[in-house]
Protein backbone atom coordinates (compact mmCIF):
# COMPACT_ATOMS: atom_id res chain seq x y z
CA UNK A 1 0.00 0.00 0.00
CA UNK A 2 2.85 2.42 0.58
CA UNK A 3 4.18 4.57 -2.24
CA UNK A 4 7.49 5.69 -2.55
CA UNK A 5 7.28 9.07 -4.28
CA UNK A 6 10.31 10.27 -6.95
CA UNK A 7 12.37 12.47 -5.66
CA UNK A 8 11.35 15.25 -7.69
CA UNK A 9 7.63 14.13 -6.49
CA UNK A 10 8.33 14.83 -2.96
CA UNK A 11 8.09 18.73 -1.73
CA UNK A 12 8.05 17.95 2.11
CA UNK A 13 10.35 15.41 2.91
CA UNK A 14 10.15 13.55 6.68
CA UNK A 15 12.52 11.80 7.64
CA UNK A 16 13.13 9.90 11.68
CA UNK A 17 10.94 12.57 13.04
CA UNK A 18 10.93 12.41 17.13
CA UNK A 19 8.77 14.65 19.44
CA UNK A 20 7.17 14.63 22.30
CA UNK A 21 5.73 17.10 25.20
CA UNK A 22 7.67 16.35 28.01
CA UNK A 23 7.74 12.47 29.23
CA UNK A 24 5.00 12.29 26.51
CA UNK A 25 5.92 10.90 23.13
CA UNK A 26 4.12 12.35 20.02
CA UNK A 27 6.39 11.21 17.17
CA UNK A 28 8.47 8.38 17.48
CA UNK A 29 10.48 7.97 14.30
CA UNK A 30 7.81 8.84 12.13
CA UNK A 31 8.82 9.21 8.10
CA UNK A 32 6.43 10.57 5.48
CA UNK A 33 6.68 12.48 2.54
CA UNK A 34 4.23 15.16 1.07
CA UNK A 35 3.86 14.76 -3.09
CA UNK A 36 3.71 18.19 -5.22
CA UNK A 37 0.59 19.23 -6.71
CA UNK A 38 -1.34 16.96 -4.65
CA UNK A 39 -3.45 17.27 -1.58
CA UNK A 40 -2.54 15.17 1.15
CA UNK A 41 -4.32 14.37 3.94
CA UNK A 42 -3.14 13.66 7.70
CA UNK A 43 -5.91 11.60 9.68
CA UNK A 44 -5.87 10.78 12.92
CA UNK A 45 -7.79 10.74 15.77
CA UNK A 46 -7.73 13.51 18.29
CA UNK A 47 -4.63 14.20 20.35
CA UNK A 48 -2.14 12.48 18.02
CA UNK A 49 -0.51 15.87 17.34
CA UNK A 50 -1.96 16.17 13.72
CA UNK A 51 -1.73 20.45 14.73
CA UNK A 52 1.68 19.88 16.14
CA UNK A 53 3.05 18.31 12.61
CA UNK A 54 1.62 21.21 10.71
CA UNK A 55 3.38 23.38 13.41
CA UNK A 56 7.17 21.00 12.92
CA UNK A 57 6.66 21.66 9.47
CA UNK A 58 6.71 25.24 9.64
CA UNK A 59 9.59 25.83 11.88
CA UNK A 60 7.26 26.85 15.02
CA UNK A 61 8.18 23.74 17.23
CA UNK A 62 11.71 21.99 17.07
CA UNK A 63 12.18 18.09 16.85
CA UNK A 64 13.92 16.18 19.41
CA UNK A 65 15.46 14.08 16.48
CA UNK A 66 14.59 13.82 12.55
CA UNK A 67 14.53 16.06 10.08
CA UNK A 68 12.03 18.06 8.32
CA UNK A 69 12.70 18.84 4.51
CA UNK A 70 10.74 21.51 2.73
CA UNK A 71 11.54 21.98 -0.86
CA UNK A 72 14.73 20.52 -0.19
CA UNK A 73 15.81 22.84 2.89
CA UNK A 74 15.92 21.21 6.03
CA UNK A 75 13.57 23.50 7.98
CA UNK A 76 15.45 23.75 11.26
CA UNK A 77 18.91 24.34 10.20
CA UNK A 78 17.48 27.15 8.39
CA UNK A 79 18.53 30.61 10.11
CA UNK A 80 15.74 32.99 11.37
CA UNK A 81 15.78 34.90 8.08
CA UNK A 82 15.80 32.33 6.18
CA UNK A 83 13.39 30.59 7.84
CA UNK A 84 11.35 33.49 7.54
CA UNK A 85 11.91 33.74 3.89
CA UNK A 86 10.92 29.90 3.39
CA UNK A 87 7.45 30.62 5.20
CA UNK A 88 6.56 33.40 2.83
CA UNK A 89 6.12 30.72 0.21
CA UNK A 90 4.18 28.28 3.33
CA UNK A 91 0.56 29.23 4.02
CA UNK A 92 -1.36 27.95 6.94
CA UNK A 93 -5.13 28.17 7.97
CA UNK A 94 -5.56 27.77 11.44
CA UNK A 95 -8.22 26.14 13.13
CA UNK A 96 -9.63 29.45 14.36
CA UNK A 97 -8.90 31.36 10.85
CA UNK A 98 -6.58 33.04 13.45
CA UNK A 99 -7.52 36.71 12.25
CA UNK A 100 -6.09 39.74 13.23
CA UNK A 101 -8.89 41.26 15.28
CA UNK A 102 -8.40 44.88 15.23
CA UNK A 103 -8.21 44.72 11.03
CA UNK A 104 -10.97 44.69 8.75
CA UNK A 105 -11.61 41.66 6.34
CA UNK A 106 -9.93 43.71 3.61
CA UNK A 107 -6.94 44.76 5.99
CA UNK A 108 -6.27 41.55 7.39
CA UNK A 109 -5.94 39.70 3.46
CA UNK A 110 -3.87 43.20 2.99
CA UNK A 111 -1.63 42.41 5.88
CA UNK A 112 0.95 40.21 3.98
CA UNK A 113 1.15 42.31 1.45
CA UNK A 114 2.03 45.43 3.40
CA UNK A 115 4.29 43.58 5.49
CA UNK A 116 6.18 41.58 2.29
CA UNK A 117 5.71 44.47 -0.53
CA UNK A 118 6.26 47.57 -1.29
CA UNK A 119 3.47 47.64 -3.98
CA UNK A 120 1.56 50.80 -3.95
CA UNK A 121 -2.20 50.59 -2.77
CA UNK A 122 -3.96 50.62 -5.85
CA UNK A 123 -2.46 47.32 -6.87
CA UNK A 124 -2.76 45.63 -3.07
CA UNK A 125 -6.42 46.88 -3.67
CA UNK A 126 -6.45 44.86 -6.89
CA UNK A 127 -4.99 41.63 -5.07
CA UNK A 128 -6.87 41.57 -1.97
CA UNK A 129 -10.26 41.56 -4.05
CA UNK A 130 -9.17 39.02 -6.32
CA UNK A 131 -8.43 37.03 -3.11
CA UNK A 132 -11.40 37.78 -1.64
CA UNK A 133 -13.16 36.92 -4.73
CA UNK A 134 -11.61 33.24 -4.93
CA UNK A 135 -13.41 32.81 -1.52
CA UNK A 136 -16.84 34.53 -2.40
CA UNK A 137 -16.22 37.21 0.15
CA UNK A 138 -15.46 39.90 -1.88
CA UNK A 139 -18.77 41.93 -0.26
CA UNK A 140 -17.90 41.13 2.51
CA UNK A 141 -14.23 43.37 2.81
CA UNK A 142 -15.31 46.16 5.07
CA UNK A 143 -16.60 43.58 7.85
CA UNK A 144 -14.72 43.15 11.23
CA UNK A 145 -13.77 39.25 12.21
CA UNK A 146 -16.21 39.99 15.10
CA UNK A 147 -19.04 40.09 12.45
CA UNK A 148 -17.78 36.59 10.78
CA UNK A 149 -19.32 33.27 11.18
CA UNK A 150 -16.71 30.83 11.77
CA UNK A 151 -16.78 29.20 8.22
CA UNK A 152 -16.75 32.90 6.84
CA UNK A 153 -13.11 33.75 8.86
CA UNK A 154 -11.48 30.80 8.00
CA UNK A 155 -12.46 31.41 3.93
CA UNK A 156 -10.85 34.92 4.92
CA UNK A 157 -8.17 33.77 6.37
CA UNK A 158 -7.49 30.99 3.33
CA UNK A 159 -7.77 34.50 0.96
CA UNK A 160 -5.08 35.41 3.41
CA UNK A 161 -3.09 32.16 2.97
CA UNK A 162 -2.79 32.51 -0.49
CA UNK A 163 -1.99 36.39 -0.67
CA UNK A 164 1.26 36.04 -0.91
CA UNK A 165 0.99 32.81 -3.66
CA UNK A 166 2.56 30.44 -1.71
CA UNK A 167 3.90 26.99 -2.92
CA UNK A 168 1.94 25.20 -0.24
CA UNK A 169 -0.92 25.06 2.09
CA UNK A 170 -1.19 23.85 5.53
CA UNK A 171 -4.93 23.27 6.47
CA UNK A 172 -5.24 22.76 10.68
CA UNK A 173 -8.78 20.92 11.23
CA UNK A 174 -10.90 23.18 8.56
CA UNK A 175 -13.77 21.67 8.98
CA UNK A 176 -14.05 21.70 12.32
CA UNK A 177 -17.35 22.93 13.89
CA UNK A 178 -18.82 23.68 10.08
CA UNK A 179 -22.59 23.54 9.23
CA UNK A 180 -22.96 21.57 6.26
CA UNK A 181 -22.82 24.51 3.70
CA UNK A 182 -19.88 25.75 5.00
CA UNK A 183 -18.24 22.68 4.99
CA UNK A 184 -19.48 22.37 1.32
CA UNK A 185 -17.75 25.32 0.74
CA UNK A 186 -14.44 24.76 2.44
CA UNK A 187 -14.53 21.50 0.42
CA UNK A 188 -14.48 23.32 -2.64
CA UNK A 189 -12.46 25.80 -2.30
CA UNK A 190 -9.57 23.62 -0.61
CA UNK A 191 -9.71 21.33 -3.87
CA UNK A 192 -10.59 23.78 -5.96
CA UNK A 193 -7.83 26.39 -5.04
CA UNK A 194 -5.18 23.44 -5.11
CA UNK A 195 -6.17 22.53 -8.50
CA UNK A 196 -6.16 25.88 -9.94
CA UNK A 197 -3.20 27.42 -8.14
CA UNK A 198 -0.72 24.41 -8.46
CA UNK A 199 -0.18 24.24 -4.88
CA UNK A 200 0.40 21.43 -2.60
CA UNK A 201 -2.28 20.62 0.29
CA UNK A 202 -1.83 19.59 3.58
CA UNK A 203 -4.86 18.89 5.42
CA UNK A 204 -5.02 17.96 8.98
CA UNK A 205 -8.58 16.74 10.01
CA UNK A 206 -10.57 14.21 11.13
CA UNK A 207 -13.53 14.51 9.16
CA UNK A 208 -13.11 11.64 7.11
CA UNK A 209 -15.92 11.61 4.38
CA UNK A 210 -14.79 15.31 3.62
CA UNK A 211 -10.91 14.77 3.60
CA UNK A 212 -11.30 11.58 1.84
CA UNK A 213 -13.41 13.40 -1.05
CA UNK A 214 -11.00 15.75 -1.76
CA UNK A 215 -7.31 14.26 -0.71
CA UNK A 216 -4.87 12.42 -2.93
CA UNK A 217 -3.32 10.33 -0.56
CA UNK A 218 -4.21 9.89 2.74
CA UNK A 219 -1.33 9.56 5.80
CA UNK A 220 -3.39 7.73 9.17
CA UNK A 221 -1.44 8.39 12.29
CA UNK A 222 -1.92 7.08 15.73
CA UNK A 223 0.24 6.72 19.23
CA UNK A 224 3.28 8.40 17.62
CA UNK A 225 3.36 5.84 14.23
CA UNK A 226 1.83 6.00 10.81
CA UNK A 227 -0.66 3.35 10.73
CA UNK A 228 -1.69 3.84 7.40
CA UNK A 229 -1.15 5.01 4.24
CA UNK A 230 -2.24 5.14 0.30
CA UNK A 231 -4.53 6.80 -2.23
CA UNK A 232 -8.26 7.01 -0.39
CA UNK A 233 -9.57 4.09 -2.22
CA UNK A 234 -6.68 1.77 -0.92
CA UNK A 235 -7.35 3.00 2.72
CA UNK A 236 -11.23 2.15 1.95
CA UNK A 237 -10.10 -1.36 0.89
CA UNK A 238 -7.58 -1.78 4.02
CA UNK A 239 -7.81 -5.05 6.10
CA UNK A 240 -6.86 -3.21 8.87
CA UNK A 241 -9.33 -3.39 11.71
CA UNK A 242 -8.11 -0.29 13.47
CA UNK A 243 -7.88 1.53 10.02
CA UNK A 244 -11.79 0.29 9.43
CA UNK A 245 -12.81 1.39 13.03
CA UNK A 246 -11.29 5.20 12.03
CA UNK A 247 -12.99 5.02 8.50
CA UNK A 248 -16.33 3.86 9.61
CA UNK A 249 -16.71 5.89 12.91
CA UNK A 250 -17.38 2.36 14.41
CA UNK A 251 -17.63 3.07 18.50
CA UNK A 252 -16.32 -0.29 19.57
CA UNK A 253 -13.32 -2.39 17.87
CA UNK A 254 -9.62 -2.12 18.27
CA UNK A 255 -9.82 1.43 19.82
CA UNK A 256 -12.00 0.12 22.79
CA UNK A 257 -15.16 2.03 23.93
CA UNK A 258 -14.25 1.70 27.43
CA UNK A 259 -11.12 3.67 29.01
CA UNK A 260 -8.96 0.71 30.63
CA UNK A 261 -10.63 0.01 34.28
CA UNK A 262 -10.98 -2.76 36.66
CA UNK A 263 -13.28 -5.37 36.40
CA UNK A 264 -17.22 -3.47 36.37
CA UNK A 265 -18.48 -6.41 38.85
CA UNK A 266 -15.88 -5.69 41.15
CA UNK A 267 -16.07 -2.20 40.64
CA UNK A 268 -19.65 -1.82 41.47
CA UNK A 269 -19.51 -3.70 44.63
CA UNK A 270 -16.38 -2.77 46.13
CA UNK A 271 -15.53 -4.58 49.38
CA UNK A 272 -18.39 -6.81 49.47
CA UNK A 273 -17.06 -8.26 46.09
CA UNK B 1 12.75 18.86 54.32
CA UNK B 2 14.07 17.48 51.22
CA UNK B 3 10.76 18.53 49.16
CA UNK B 4 11.07 22.01 50.84
CA UNK B 5 14.80 22.33 49.09
CA UNK B 6 13.48 20.61 45.99
CA UNK B 7 10.47 22.69 45.33
CA UNK B 8 12.71 25.82 46.44
CA UNK B 9 15.18 24.86 44.10
CA UNK B 10 12.67 24.37 41.22
CA UNK B 11 10.89 27.54 42.03
CA UNK B 12 14.13 29.51 41.52
CA UNK B 13 15.75 27.29 38.38
CA UNK B 14 11.73 28.76 37.43
CA UNK B 15 12.47 32.61 38.01
CA UNK B 16 15.86 32.25 36.60
CA UNK B 17 14.66 30.68 33.43
CA UNK B 18 11.94 33.48 32.78
CA UNK B 19 14.59 36.00 33.71
CA UNK B 20 16.42 35.00 31.24
CA UNK B 21 13.62 34.43 28.36
CA UNK B 22 12.00 37.97 29.50
CA UNK B 23 15.97 39.30 28.89
CA UNK B 24 16.12 37.73 25.50
CA UNK B 25 13.19 39.50 24.48
CA UNK B 26 13.68 42.79 25.58
CA UNK B 27 16.87 42.21 23.31
CA UNK B 28 14.92 40.91 20.66
CA UNK B 29 11.99 44.13 20.61
CA UNK B 30 15.46 46.41 20.90
CA UNK B 31 16.52 45.08 17.62
CA UNK B 32 13.21 45.68 16.16
CA UNK B 33 13.88 49.99 16.52
CA UNK B 34 15.41 50.18 12.71
CA UNK B 35 12.23 48.42 11.39
CA UNK B 36 9.97 50.72 13.70
CA UNK B 37 11.73 53.76 12.53
CA UNK B 38 11.04 52.84 9.00
CA UNK B 39 7.25 52.40 9.63
CA UNK B 40 6.20 55.51 12.34
CA UNK B 41 2.71 55.21 12.06
CA UNK B 42 2.90 51.81 13.75
CA UNK B 43 4.37 54.05 16.59
CA UNK B 44 2.24 56.65 16.49
CA UNK B 45 -0.80 54.04 16.69
CA UNK B 46 0.32 53.02 19.88
CA UNK B 47 1.13 56.22 21.30
CA UNK B 48 -2.52 56.89 21.09
CA UNK B 49 -3.61 53.81 22.69
CA UNK B 50 -1.18 54.02 25.29
CA UNK B 51 -0.55 57.14 25.80
CA UNK B 52 -2.93 59.52 24.60
CA UNK B 53 -5.41 57.59 26.43
CA UNK B 54 -4.11 57.62 29.83
CA UNK B 55 -4.34 61.47 29.78
CA UNK B 56 -7.37 61.98 31.65
CA UNK B 57 -6.38 59.66 34.47
CA UNK B 58 -3.13 61.10 34.68
CA UNK B 59 -4.17 64.92 34.90
CA UNK B 60 -7.24 63.70 37.32
CA UNK B 61 -5.01 62.22 39.71
CA UNK B 62 -2.12 64.93 39.42
CA UNK B 63 -4.34 67.26 40.44
CA UNK B 64 -5.81 65.52 43.35
CA UNK B 65 -2.38 64.60 44.31
CA UNK B 66 -1.37 68.31 44.27
CA UNK B 67 -4.21 69.31 46.29
CA UNK B 68 -3.68 66.62 48.64
CA UNK B 69 0.24 67.45 49.05
CA UNK B 70 -0.48 71.25 49.38
CA UNK B 71 -3.17 70.44 52.33
CA UNK B 72 -0.68 68.28 54.02
CA UNK B 73 2.24 70.49 53.78
CA UNK B 74 0.17 73.53 54.71
CA UNK B 75 -1.04 71.92 58.21
CA UNK B 76 3.07 70.88 58.75
CA UNK B 77 5.01 74.03 57.41
CA UNK B 78 2.43 76.45 59.27
CA UNK B 79 3.67 75.12 62.21
CA UNK B 80 7.35 76.65 61.73
CA UNK B 81 5.62 79.73 60.34
CA UNK B 82 7.19 78.16 57.03
CA UNK B 83 4.23 78.36 54.85
CA UNK B 84 5.48 80.20 51.90
CA UNK B 85 8.34 77.32 50.84
CA UNK B 86 4.60 75.26 50.49
CA UNK B 87 5.42 76.76 46.56
CA UNK B 88 8.87 73.91 46.30
CA UNK B 89 8.00 71.38 49.09
CA UNK B 90 5.05 70.80 46.43
CA UNK B 91 6.78 71.06 43.25
CA UNK B 92 9.69 69.16 44.51
CA UNK B 93 7.51 66.29 46.01
CA UNK B 94 6.15 66.05 42.45
CA UNK B 95 9.33 66.22 40.36
CA UNK B 96 11.99 63.93 42.58
CA UNK B 97 8.82 61.42 43.58
CA UNK B 98 5.39 61.40 42.97
CA UNK B 99 5.33 62.32 39.64
CA UNK B 100 7.60 59.67 38.49
CA UNK B 101 6.39 57.02 40.70
CA UNK B 102 2.61 57.71 41.00
CA UNK B 103 2.18 58.06 37.02
CA UNK B 104 4.35 54.44 36.75
CA UNK B 105 1.69 52.80 38.93
CA UNK B 106 -0.96 54.11 37.31
CA UNK B 107 0.39 53.49 33.86
CA UNK B 108 0.51 49.31 34.48
CA UNK B 109 -3.43 49.82 36.05
CA UNK B 110 -4.22 51.68 32.80
CA UNK B 111 -1.99 51.08 30.15
CA UNK B 112 0.48 48.16 30.74
CA UNK B 113 -3.13 45.48 32.20
CA UNK B 114 -4.18 46.57 28.91
CA UNK B 115 -1.19 45.49 26.75
CA UNK B 116 -0.82 42.04 28.71
CA UNK B 117 -4.26 41.19 28.35
CA UNK B 118 -4.23 42.19 24.48
CA UNK B 119 -1.34 40.15 23.81
CA UNK B 120 -1.93 37.57 25.93
CA UNK B 121 -5.49 37.17 23.97
CA UNK B 122 -3.42 37.73 20.89
CA UNK B 123 -1.61 34.47 21.68
CA UNK B 124 -4.70 32.58 23.16
CA UNK B 125 -6.14 33.22 19.69
CA UNK B 126 -2.94 31.95 17.78
CA UNK B 127 -2.82 35.89 16.01
CA UNK B 128 0.92 35.54 17.20
CA UNK B 129 1.18 31.80 15.46
CA UNK B 130 -0.85 32.77 12.75
CA UNK B 131 2.13 36.06 12.17
CA UNK B 132 4.85 34.06 12.69
CA UNK B 133 3.31 32.23 9.72
CA UNK B 134 2.87 34.59 7.61
CA UNK B 135 6.93 35.35 8.03
CA UNK B 136 5.99 38.77 10.29
CA UNK B 137 7.80 38.62 13.29
CA UNK B 138 5.49 39.70 16.37
CA UNK B 139 8.01 40.53 18.35
CA UNK B 140 9.06 43.38 16.09
CA UNK B 141 5.36 44.15 14.36
CA UNK B 142 3.29 43.95 17.71
CA UNK B 143 5.41 43.97 21.03
CA UNK B 144 8.57 46.48 19.94
CA UNK B 145 5.90 49.37 18.85
CA UNK B 146 3.78 49.14 22.39
CA UNK B 147 7.42 48.38 24.46
CA UNK B 148 8.77 52.14 22.69
CA UNK B 149 5.13 53.61 22.70
CA UNK B 150 5.54 53.29 26.60
CA UNK B 151 8.89 54.65 26.58
CA UNK B 152 8.32 57.59 24.90
CA UNK B 153 4.63 58.22 26.80
CA UNK B 154 6.01 57.59 30.29
CA UNK B 155 7.92 60.68 30.62
CA UNK B 156 5.55 62.73 29.19
CA UNK B 157 2.87 61.64 31.18
CA UNK B 158 5.43 61.81 34.01
CA UNK B 159 5.53 65.62 33.31
CA UNK B 160 1.81 66.44 32.94
CA UNK B 161 0.85 65.18 36.30
CA UNK B 162 3.42 66.60 37.81
CA UNK B 163 2.18 70.16 36.09
CA UNK B 164 -0.54 69.56 36.89
CA UNK B 165 0.63 68.20 40.58
CA UNK B 166 1.59 72.05 40.87
CA UNK B 167 -1.54 73.75 39.81
CA UNK B 168 -3.58 71.60 41.88
CA UNK B 169 -1.43 72.51 44.35
CA UNK B 170 -1.57 76.45 43.93
CA UNK B 171 -5.25 76.22 43.92
CA UNK B 172 -5.51 74.57 47.53
CA UNK B 173 -2.82 76.52 49.22
CA UNK B 174 -2.52 80.38 46.55
CA UNK B 175 -6.54 79.84 46.48
CA UNK B 176 -7.68 78.38 49.40
CA UNK B 177 -5.24 78.41 52.40
CA UNK B 178 -3.99 82.32 51.22
CA UNK B 179 -0.85 81.55 50.78
CA UNK B 180 1.40 84.27 49.07
CA UNK B 181 1.72 83.82 45.33
CA UNK B 182 4.79 85.48 45.20
CA UNK B 183 7.00 83.34 47.94
CA UNK B 184 5.02 79.83 46.00
CA UNK B 185 6.09 80.66 42.67
CA UNK B 186 9.74 82.52 43.41
CA UNK B 187 10.70 79.53 45.69
CA UNK B 188 9.91 77.01 43.42
CA UNK B 189 11.80 78.46 40.82
CA UNK B 190 14.65 79.24 43.15
CA UNK B 191 14.98 75.62 45.20
CA UNK B 192 13.85 73.96 42.10
CA UNK B 193 16.95 72.81 39.88
CA UNK B 194 17.12 71.60 36.49
CA UNK B 195 19.93 68.76 36.73
CA UNK B 196 19.21 67.57 40.46
CA UNK B 197 15.21 67.86 40.10
CA UNK B 198 13.85 67.97 36.90
CA UNK B 199 16.68 65.69 34.99
CA UNK B 200 16.60 63.01 37.52
CA UNK B 201 12.87 62.56 37.62
CA UNK B 202 13.04 62.72 33.59
CA UNK B 203 15.35 59.72 33.62
CA UNK B 204 13.43 58.37 37.10
CA UNK B 205 10.35 57.93 34.43
CA UNK B 206 12.23 56.67 31.41
CA UNK B 207 13.59 54.03 33.51
CA UNK B 208 10.11 53.31 35.12
CA UNK B 209 8.08 53.43 31.47
CA UNK B 210 10.74 50.88 29.96
CA UNK B 211 10.37 48.83 33.11
CA UNK B 212 6.79 48.90 33.19
CA UNK B 213 6.23 48.08 28.95
CA UNK B 214 8.55 45.28 29.51
CA UNK B 215 6.94 43.41 32.34
CA UNK B 216 3.35 44.18 30.87
CA UNK B 217 4.23 43.32 26.96
CA UNK B 218 6.19 39.99 28.07
CA UNK B 219 3.97 38.87 30.77
CA UNK B 220 1.30 38.93 27.17
CA UNK B 221 3.66 36.89 24.83
CA UNK B 222 4.46 34.47 28.02
CA UNK B 223 0.92 33.48 29.40
CA UNK B 224 -0.08 30.47 29.01
CA UNK B 225 -2.90 30.52 25.81
CA UNK B 226 -5.96 30.38 28.07
CA UNK B 227 -8.72 32.64 29.73
CA UNK B 228 -7.58 31.59 32.85
CA UNK B 229 -3.82 31.89 31.59
CA UNK B 230 -4.05 35.61 30.48
CA UNK B 231 -5.84 36.55 33.87
CA UNK B 232 -3.26 35.81 35.90
CA UNK B 233 -0.91 36.91 33.54
CA UNK B 234 -2.11 40.47 34.01
CA UNK B 235 -2.63 40.21 37.33
CA UNK B 236 1.18 39.33 37.39
CA UNK B 237 1.73 42.50 34.91
CA UNK B 238 0.29 44.61 37.36
CA UNK B 239 1.81 43.43 40.87
CA UNK B 240 5.30 42.85 39.46
CA UNK B 241 5.51 46.61 37.49
CA UNK B 242 4.34 47.88 41.11
CA UNK B 243 7.39 46.19 42.74
CA UNK B 244 9.81 46.79 40.16
CA UNK B 245 9.20 50.63 40.02
CA UNK B 246 9.13 50.93 43.57
CA UNK B 247 12.40 49.14 44.39
CA UNK B 248 14.07 50.86 40.99
CA UNK B 249 12.78 54.27 42.55
CA UNK B 250 14.83 53.16 45.93
CA UNK B 251 18.12 52.25 43.84
CA UNK B 252 17.68 55.78 41.63
CA UNK B 253 17.02 57.94 44.33
CA UNK B 254 20.01 56.24 46.09
CA UNK B 255 22.06 57.06 43.54
CA UNK B 256 20.65 60.31 42.29
CA UNK B 257 19.99 61.84 46.06
CA UNK B 258 21.70 59.64 48.22
CA UNK B 259 25.53 61.54 48.61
Amino acid sequence: MRHVFASDEVLISIRGLTFGWGERKIFDNVSLDIPRGKVTAIMGPSGTGKTTLLKLIGGQLRPECGEILVDGQNVHRLGHAALYELRKRMGMLFQSGALLTDLSVYENVAFPLREHTQLPDSMIRSLVLMKLQAVGLRGARNLMPTELSGGMARRVALARAIALDPLMLMYDEPFTGQDPISMGVLVKLIHDLNRDLGLTSILVSHDVMETVAIADYVYLISGGQVVGQGTPAEIEASASPWIGQFMHGAPDGPVAFHYPAIDYARDLLGDAA
Amino acid sequence: MLNTFQYLGRETLKSLRKLGRANFFLLHILSGLPQLVQRPRLLIAQLYSVGVLSVLLITISGLFVGMVLALQGYNVLSGFGAEESLGVMVAASLVRELGPVVTALLFSGRAGSALTAEIGLMKATEQLSGMEMMAVDPIKRIMAPRFFAGLVSMPLLAGLFTAVGVIGGYFVGVGLLGVDQGPFWSQMQAKIDFCDDTVNGFIKSLVFGAVVTWIAVFEGYDAVPTAEGVSRATTRSVVYSAFAVLGSDFLLTALMFGD
